[in-house]
């Protein structure tokens, strides 16, 4: 247990847990989840608590509040904050503490929110329930936060209803929400793994700014390490509710010591290797001057021509809302464009998913992003992957079987503990390469990717990009990689095309896009992806500041 | 992670010469049986034959692909041979009524398959579950052997008008002196039977739609559902008096709609709007998700989304609602046999025993009450059932 602290040594110890043990509940059986677990935070240090899902990391950060979430219980150990025992505490003991002397902030601020008041008036709440402050003098204090936090208009904001701000303000009026009675402790659970790359840079420097100007103790959850890297003082590695390895941020970045830490440092260090010979003159597919848009007025897509190549790997990237996955929808056909054509190997496509036949339904696939709603859960393994080969070519029976079998090998599941699993029974892992050996049943050329890593564990979405990588290199699909990471555009792309508000602002090699001079918005883009360098932040916004 | 491991290996079966005993016995039961329907005539000994044998392989092949133990077979051949025993032992009464007798070995059989399919959720049932389905099950085999089990028969005048309880009459006599305890017992068989059929017929028209509705969307979605607003406008029991009256002497290509039909039929319709309503709702929830774009983006019809991808996922809030609406449309069902214009005497119904028999209550005999506690029962019962189904399906759990 190291007793050092790196520039948080500005106090006494805070919390302590010792040898905390928590159970969960899964079917009917209690199940160890966190398994004695040791902390230290003394006064005015950031710790980092990362893990992949299912480390106990949130269970953990929540167990700092004396709780346990429903269907989880606290067994063993002891956690004392600020000489207070919180497993022997009441209730209502409890109840003093939370919220004024420690507070939380979700991960999704717009669930955590009660959409049905203003925000100021839900930062108040807490306060004046507390008798820390009266309404008004909170309502001013409220103000001088969302300045200090960075909030547009800080004092109209909060008269404003949580969905009239956008995530990242949203994420930040939370973080004010947690400020408003000068907490000693605050638990940050993955406040900016819902956001993208840009936002993400203000809320963590909006954090990191007011937990050290009030000297606030935090501990933040997340599972990236090049973020927690940015924000932590010291850093706990979680590993299925184990302690794997702990120790001061900069030396344990510098120099890990575990395995495993290894493993998660490197795992943005896949590349692609080697890529296919291109025909210039015969691409797969030719989208030409396509815009769309939802029914309304407002153009989705503007204007976008792109080219796909045989054997090669399209990386889409962008933020929320710039119109990458309209633009997936509107190839295939979901959402009929306005203007503009689609050609397909040579042939022009109709425009509409009814009028296309299944033979050119066929020759394009598509994976989507959340692989527990892409797939129907009263279907079996076999059926799933069944289907598409009864429909297209006609398998039936053992020929079908068969296929299915090579299939799951080819996706490395062995078919014989899996072929008649139904997906509520795979990880989320092997749910999406279920859904890769759906696609790939068909014998397309073209793989429409949508996001299909964000949604899971860096170690396992290295693994999936790794799997599409050598189905590429062996069966020459082509892909379209719609993302908004560009760790994983580094890794797979042959080519990028960059889009902001529907239309594109970049496109080329990867080589030509990621190599200077950029657009003005590839450059924020790039610099917003955060280093594992700990001083990567506030070297940035330095930057970001003298430019300005 | 839950990873079941069910289907790895099948747990032994109890010693194969007892299952293939019991399997023999069952099989000699049912041909002697079915002997003693057909006697004589051979054409329909063949056919019927035939018939057993086609059911018994359906049986079978569910059977096989059943997740199931030891004790489950056991279970499934211990009842059956249950019911055998006892109808050896009462043999007169069932042979000369083999067609119920069929019936009830039937609803033995199908009750065991169900009970060990779902043993591993039964045996977490909560008390007023249990209660709920030893009710409902208590009825049902009332319902499947009434000609058995009851002293006389349905339409039998037996003795004098108003006989007290006790003696020959056990629940005495009704205002024409047919005996209580018998019109009480095929009550149940013709109100439980006509309201299931109607609730089926109900949740196929009605499911059909909403999904329908939810998958097409645009302009079949708008007629199907201003329709429905149109039938729900007016209230049920007026309207489905009103459609009765018109009805009733009405004919279609010169035959006479049977009133019994006309009664399904238009009950049916009526509730079928609640029934979309819902499949409509959880239809649309449905239709969203991404498994059903990768169907449509695979060019699947319209009927595999529908029966493929949508309905499995369906299924649970509608068993539910099929429960709930089961009895509304037995409540409604009785209320209109009290009303005079449901099911029609001589058919014995408990909503019209009440009605016939209502001027005993003046005097101070609680007899009438009877079939209406009989309706109020299987409600409480089949209430607690669904409840119980619902809480499991909706994932909700017990904490705090």
């Amino acid at each position: 247990m190291t007793t050092e602290t790196g520039r948080g040594a500005k106090g006494d110890i805070l919390l302590t847990m010792r040898g905390l043990k928590i159970e969960g509940q899964a079917d009917d059986q209690w199940h160890v989840i966190v398994h004695d677990i040791d902390l230290d935070l003394r006064r005015g240090e950031v710790l980092g608590l990362i893990g992949e899902s299912g480390a106990g990391k949130s269970t953990i950060g929540i167990a700092a509040m004396g709780f346990a979430r429903p269907g989880c219980r606290i067994t063993g150990g002891s956690i004392v904050f600020d000489g207070i025992d919180l497993r022997a505490a009441s209730e209502e003991e409890k109840r003093k503490l939370r919220g004024a002397r420690i507070a939380y902030v979700a991960q999704s601020a717009a669930a955590s929110f009660n959409p049905a008041h203003k925000l100021i008036d839900q930062y108040t709440e807490m306060p004046v329930q507390h008798g820390v402050m009266r309404k008004a003098e909170a309502e001013a204090e409220a103000k001088v936060l969302y300045r200090r936090l960075q909030l547009p208009e800080p004092e109209t904001i909060g008269f404003r209803y949580p969905h009239q701000v956008s995530g990242g303000q949203l994420q930040r009026a939370m973080t004010a929400m947690a400020m408003s009675c000068r907490p000693d402790l605050i638990v940050f659970d993955e406040p900016t793994t819902a956001l993208d790359v840009t936002t993400q840079i203000e809320v963590l420097a909006a954090i990191k700014d007011v937990v050290r100007e009030f000297n606030t103790a935090a501990i933040y959850i997340t599972h990236d390490l090049a973020v927690v890297a940015q924000m932590a003082d010291r850093i706990m590695v979680l590993q299925y509710g184990h302690l794997v390895e702990e120790g001061i941020a900069r030396e344990m970045i510098a120099a890990p010591k575990e395995d495993y830490t290894r493993r998660l440092l490197a795992v943005r260090s896949f590349r692609k290797q080697g890529q296919a010979e291109i025909d210039r003159d015969k691409p797969l597919l030719r989208v030409e001057n396509l815009s769309a848009s939802y029914g309304g007025t407002v153009m989705v897509l503007k204007n976008v021509s792109m080219e796909i190549h045989k054997a090669r790997t399209v990386a889409v990237v962008g933020e929320s809302g710039s119109g990458k996955s309209t633009l997936a929808r509107a190839i295939t056909g979901l959402l009929p464009p306005l203007e503009g054509r689609v050609f397909y190997g040579g042939e022009e496509m109709p425009p509409a998913l009814k009028q296309r036949t299944p033979e050119q339904l066929r020759r394009m696939q598509m994976i989507y992003q959340m692989p527990d709603t892409a797939l129907n859960p009263r279907q079996r393994v076999r059926d799933i992957i069944g289907r598409p080969l009864e429909f297209y070519l006609g398998m039936r029976g053992l020929d079908r079987e068969e296929r299915v079998r090579e299939l799951l090998t080819m996706i490395e599941l062995e078919p014989d503990e899996f072929i008649h699993r139904l997906p509520g029974e795979l990880s989320g892992g092997q749910m999406q390469r279920v859904c890769i050996a759906r696609a790939l049943a068909a014998e397309p050329e073209l793989i429409i990717c949508d996001e299909v890593t964000s949604a899971l564990d860096q170690l396992v979405a290295e693994e999936i990009l790794k799997l599409l990588q050598r189905l590429q290199d062996e069966l020459q699909v082509s892909y379209m990689f719609i993302t908004h990471d560009l760790a994983t555009v580094r890794a797979i792309s042959d080519e990028i095309v960059v889009m902001l508000q529907g239309e594109i602002v970049e496109q080329g090699t990867k080589d030509e896009v990621l190599s200077p001079p950029h657009h003005e918005y590839t450059e924020l883009l790039l610099s917003s992806v955060p280093e594992m360098d700990p001083d990567w932040l506030d070297n940035l916004l330095a930057k970001r500041a003298a430019a300005s | 992670m839950t990873v079941t491991t069910m289907e790895g290996a099948l747990p032994a079966r109890p010693s194969p010469w007892a299952s293939r005993i019991s399997v023999a016995a069952v099989y000699l039961f049912v041909v002697v049986l079915f002997l003693q329907i057909v006697r004589d005539d051979t054409l329909a000994a063949i056919l019927g034959l035939l018939l057993i044998h086609g059911y018994s392989v359906i049986v079978l092949l569910y059977w096989r692909n059943l997740e199931r133990s030891a004790a489950g077979d056991k279970a499934i051949v211990t009842l059956t041979l249950v019911y055998m025993l006892l109808a050896v032992l009462f043999w007169d009464r069932f042979s000369a009524l083999p067609w119920s007798t069929f019936f009830g070995l039937f609803v033995v059989q199908a009750v065991a398959l169900l009970a060990v399919r779902f043993w591993k959720n039964l045996r977490k049932a909560p008390p007023t579950a249990w209660f709920g389905m030893v009710v409902v099950l208590f009825y049902v085999m009332i319902a499947a052997t009434a000609p058995i089990v009851a002293p006389f028969t349905e339409t039998e005048i037996v003795g004098a008008e108003y006989e007290p309880w006790g003696g020959q009459f056990l629940l005495g006599t009704d205002n024409l002196g047919r005996d209580w305890l018998t019109r009480l017992i095929y009550g149940a068989r013709n109100t439980i039977g006509i309201a299931f059929v109607t609730t089926c017929l109900a949740f196929l028209i009605g499911g059909l739609g909403g999904f329908l509705s939810a998958a097409l969307g645009g302009w079949v979605d708008q007629i199907l559902g201003r329709a429905v607003d149109v039938l729900m406008a007016i209230p049920s029991l007026i309207f489905a008096l009103l459609l009765l009256s018109i009805f009733t002497n009405y004919s279609v290509f010169g035959l006479k709609i049977h009133p019994m039909v006309l009664l399904v039929v238009i009950i049916a319709v009526l509730d079928s709007t609640r029934v979309f309503r819902l499949a409509r709702a959880v239809g649309m929830n449905i239709v969203v998700m991404d498994y059903v774009e990768v169907a449509r983006l695979r060019g699947e019809g319209l009927w595999w989304v529908i029966t493929r991808e949508v309905m499995p996922n369906a299924m649970p809030p509608l068993v539910a609602e099929f429960g709930l609406r089961f009895c509304f449309v037995f409540l409604f069902l009785s209320a209109l046999s009290f009303l005079g214009l449901g099911i029609q005497p001589p058919t014995a119904d408990w909503g019209s025993m009440v009605r016939d028999n209502a001027t005993l209550i003046t005097f101070g005999d609680i007899t009438p009450l009877l079939p209406a506690g009989a309706i109020a029962l299987l409600t409480v019962g089949v209430n607690f059932v669904v409840d119980w189904f619902l809480h499991q399906t909706s994932g909700l759990r017990d904490d705090h």
